[in-house]
């Protein structure tokens, strides 16, 4: 099983565990990861207004590369996600834009590319029976609140990585890694995202609701796909917060 | 900037039409950022649908959404709030001489373990 790898800026700095522990379990479970050569930071933040083309222009390219190779597009970062499969669904469904890149960048794309998210890839190709069966070292019941925040599932219609009003996704994983998901009301709520410098209280407020509620409902420790929920939450909350993929790579004893 | 934005212009920059607004408020129910915004998605949808533009363009609102589509997901309507406000965002800082916030501001806030993520999702959120 092979994939077209897209990392992203974070993960080639602040995040790196996210990226070192999702490429060790890949190689444990018998997933390629292929870094796409030519990546190029995919902005952080999709923009939703129809006449904003260039800023969309690294997630196309990137895109059309994996095009060419013929392999799905993979991410591990909640952002990189939602850009990249958000603007792979706009050169699908609006011919406007998808004429707009072409005048752009020269080349076409034809519209056969799956982005991929690591958590719909452990769900989806690898199955959680595989993975229980290459845990080496239980999580022992750890009670574990799975934070989503907003860009994995949001907007729904479009993303169709979970529901987003129930997701299961993580909370499966943690289950297959012998793990205890514990349930909260703020897990698929925004931390505050990007607003550090504009407003002094939104992330604050935001996060410290968001790690409250968790501990409310019994969590010892959160775990998100998100660099920037785990940097907020860890800032304003008194929570661990871990990346999934340190906890399977935990788990997997890599 | 007062009025000279059109309705019809957010409409067709947003693709989102707020006439099918039944003012239910439940985007406003459920924005994490409603306590800092001046007009909250609800009224924000209701005051675009009004032609009532000028305000918004000037207010911090636009600023303080989070884009986390909780209000999209949300609308019984299908109307998209976080489109409308990004819409009119893109308009004000387009209009406006200068940046919302200026790049150097947006590294020196930065403490060493931000991620670049909300770096770069910042710098496209408050400059041109
Ligand atoms: S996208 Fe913006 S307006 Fe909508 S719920 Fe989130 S913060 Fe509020
Ligand atoms: S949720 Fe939709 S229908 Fe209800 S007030 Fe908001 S925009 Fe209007």
């Amino acid at each position: 099983m092979e994939f077209c790898y897209f990392p992203g800026c974070t993960l080639k700095n602040k995040a790196k565990d996210l990226d070192r522990c999702a490429r060790l379990c890949a190689e444990i479970l018998g997933v390629k990861l292929t870094e796409l050569p030519e990546w190029q930071c995919c902005g952080g933040v999709y923009v939703s207004t129809s006449d904003d083309v260039a800023v969309k222009l690294a997630s196309v390219r990137a895109l059309i590369a994996a095009e060419e190779r013929g392999l799905p597009l993979l991410t591990v970062c909640s952002a990189c996600h939602n850009v990249l499969k958000r603007t792979e669904h706009d050169l699908r469904t609006n011919a406007e834009f998808a004429a707009k890149v072409k005048a752009y960048t020269g080349s076409e794309y034809k519209g056969t590319v799956k982005v991929v998210h690591y958590l719909e890839m452990l769900r989806d190709l690898i199955g959680y029976e595989k993975i229980r069966s290459a845990v080496k070292y239980p999580l022992d019941g750890m009670k574990i609140g799975c934070y989503y925040g907003c860009m994995l599932l949001r907007p729904g219609r479009v993303m169709r990585t979970d529901n987003p009003e129930d997701p299961v996704i993580m909370e499966e994983l943690i289950k297959a890694l012998g793990g205890e998901p514990v349930a909260f009301p703020e897990r698929s709520e925004c931390c505050g995202a990007y607003t550090y410098a504009e407003s002094e209280t939104l992330t604050e407020k935001r996060s410290e609701r968001v790690v409250q509620s968790a501990k409310n409902c019994g969590a010892e420790a959160l775990v998100t796909a998100c660099p920037l929920c785990k940097y907020n939450a860890g800032k304003y909350g008194d929570l661990p917060v871990l990346y999934f993929t340190e906890l399977t790579a935990k788990a997997f004893g890599v | 900037m007062k009025n000279i934005v059109s309705r019809e212009e957010i409409i067709e920059m947003s693709g989102t039409d707020p006439a099918k607004c039944m003012k239910c408020g439940k985007c406003s129910a459920s924005c994490p950022a409603y306590d800092e915004m001046e007009y909250p998605p609800h009224r924000f949808v209701y005051m675009i649908d009004q032609g009532n533009i000028g305000p918004l363009l000037e207010c911090v609102g636009i600023y303080r959404c989070l884009s986390c589509y909780a209000c999209v997901d949300r609308c019984p309507r299908g109307v998209e709030p976080a489109k409308l406000i990004e819409a009119v965002r893109v308009i004000a800082e387009r209009k406006k001489e200068g940046n919302r916030i200026k790049a150097g501001e947006l590294f020196e806030k930065a403490d060493a373990d931000m991620p670049s993520q909300a770096f770069s999702a910042a710098f496209r959120k408050y400059t041109k």
